[in-house]
């Protein structure tokens, strides 16, 4: 096994990017592969809550990193599957405690015997966001089809591609569509001509998102969440599979087939 | 605003983030990229007759490119060929 490192990025804050991780993750294991994931946001622990692991934690990234304890006891399995696992961001304040070097090597440890290793990056560009990025064969840049997100994602893909790491995919995240549908709110057309980028998946905003990371369980393993299939399909594409985009229209079946009958779009 | 006449919202969310994108990626801000066009019309008058109306210089996009685009009519070989 040789894991792909995929780094979870967005510029601005809030957009959806610890959410994409958890549920990522969660999609990729009930598919059967090897999952770590890494928490970047050093002194704002976050996966851990989403993906309902908090109450295990022992050792941290940070630890790992100062030697305190050996990678694999930093690794917090997800006992609802067989291969999911979680090193949790320290709580320590200092920024400077993890370098982009540490991250290469522990990504290079985690390597050998995972499928995917997933990192959730700090919002900002800063010292958090190039560790988060130092490893990563691929990038993802999630963004809300909202005006600050996306210049804040338009400025991270010019320093992924300034850094040479490629051209990332995009995670439109928060998509409205009966917004969309009265011109309200940038589709997915809109987003995808300003920043110039591959689509990797659009993910409707869902109140169950909300509702799975109060219970700390990611909407992917929810077999009838919108955004856990959207969730579930971004996983398939990260497998190297084709899967068609959602049609993200709410009302399917009787009500688009009364809208029609009425001539009504 | 009335709902009916109201320009949609997403078309002007569209059209500004296309020009604030455009001078956030080349850090070019507006004042600048005037300074440029007047320096650039400068040197080009010292060696061809030109019609300071006629010419268009902007940033275009090409996907994440940015290209500065100039278009400059030039007037001598204009009113040669005419005859
Ligand atoms: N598709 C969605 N629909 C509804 N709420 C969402 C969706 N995606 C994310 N959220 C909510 O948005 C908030 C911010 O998400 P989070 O993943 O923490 O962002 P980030 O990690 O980028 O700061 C959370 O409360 C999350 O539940
Ligand atoms: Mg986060």
């Amino acid at each position: 096994m040789t894991a792909q490192v995929i780094t979870v990025t967005s510029g601005k804050g809030g957009v959806g990017k610890t959410t994409a991780v958890a549920n990522l993750a969660n999609a990729l294991a009930m598919d059967g592969k090897r999952v770590v994931c890494i928490d970047g946001d050093i002194g704002l622990r976050n996966l851990d809550v989403v993906m309902g692991l908090e109450n295990r934690i022992v050792y941290d990234l940070v630890d790992v990193i100062e030697g305190r304890c050996k990678l694999k006891q930093a690794m917090i399995r997800d006992k609802r599957y067989p291969e999911l696992y979680l090193i949790p961001a320290a709580q320590t304040r200092d920024k400077n405690a993890v370098s982009p070097s540490d991250m290469v090597r522990i990504c290079n440890d985690l390597r050998a015997d995972s499928d995917f290793v997933i990192i959730d990056s700090p919002a900002g560009i800063e010292r958090g966001f190039r560790n988060s990025i130092a490893a990563a064969d691929r990038v993802l840049v999630v963004t809300n089809p909202e005006v600050s997100a996306v210049r804040d994602a338009d400025r991270v893909v010019g320093i992924l591609e300034a850094e040479e790491k490629g051209s990332p995919a995009l995670i439109l995240n928060r998509l409205n569509p009966a917004l969309v549908r009265n011109n309200d709110m940038l589709s997915a057309e809109d987003v995808l001509d300003l920043l110039g980028i591959q689509l990797i998946g659009i993910v409707p905003e869902d109140e169950t998102v909300i509702i799975g990371s109060n219970r700390g369980a990611p909407v992917a393993a929810d077999g009838k969440s919108r955004a856990g299939q959207a969730f579930r399909n971004i996983a398939k594409r990260l497998q190297g599979q084709d899967v068609p985009f959602m049609d993200l229209e709410p009302q399917s079946g009787l009500w688009s087939a009364i809208q029609k009958i009425t001539g009504r779009k | 605003m009335n709902f009916f006449t109201r320009k949609r919202s997403a078309s002007s969310a569209k059209e500004r983030l296309q020009l604030v994108l455009i001078h956030d990626r080349t850090d070019l801000t507006l004042e600048e990229m005037e300074a440029l066009k007047d320096d650039l019309l400068k040197t080009i008058a010292r060696h061809i007759e030109i019609d300071p109306e006629a010419i268009q210089i902007g940033l275009e996009k090409d996907g994440r490119e940015q290209r500065l685009v100039a278009d400059i009519p030039l007037r001598g070989a204009a009113r040669r060929r005419a005859g």
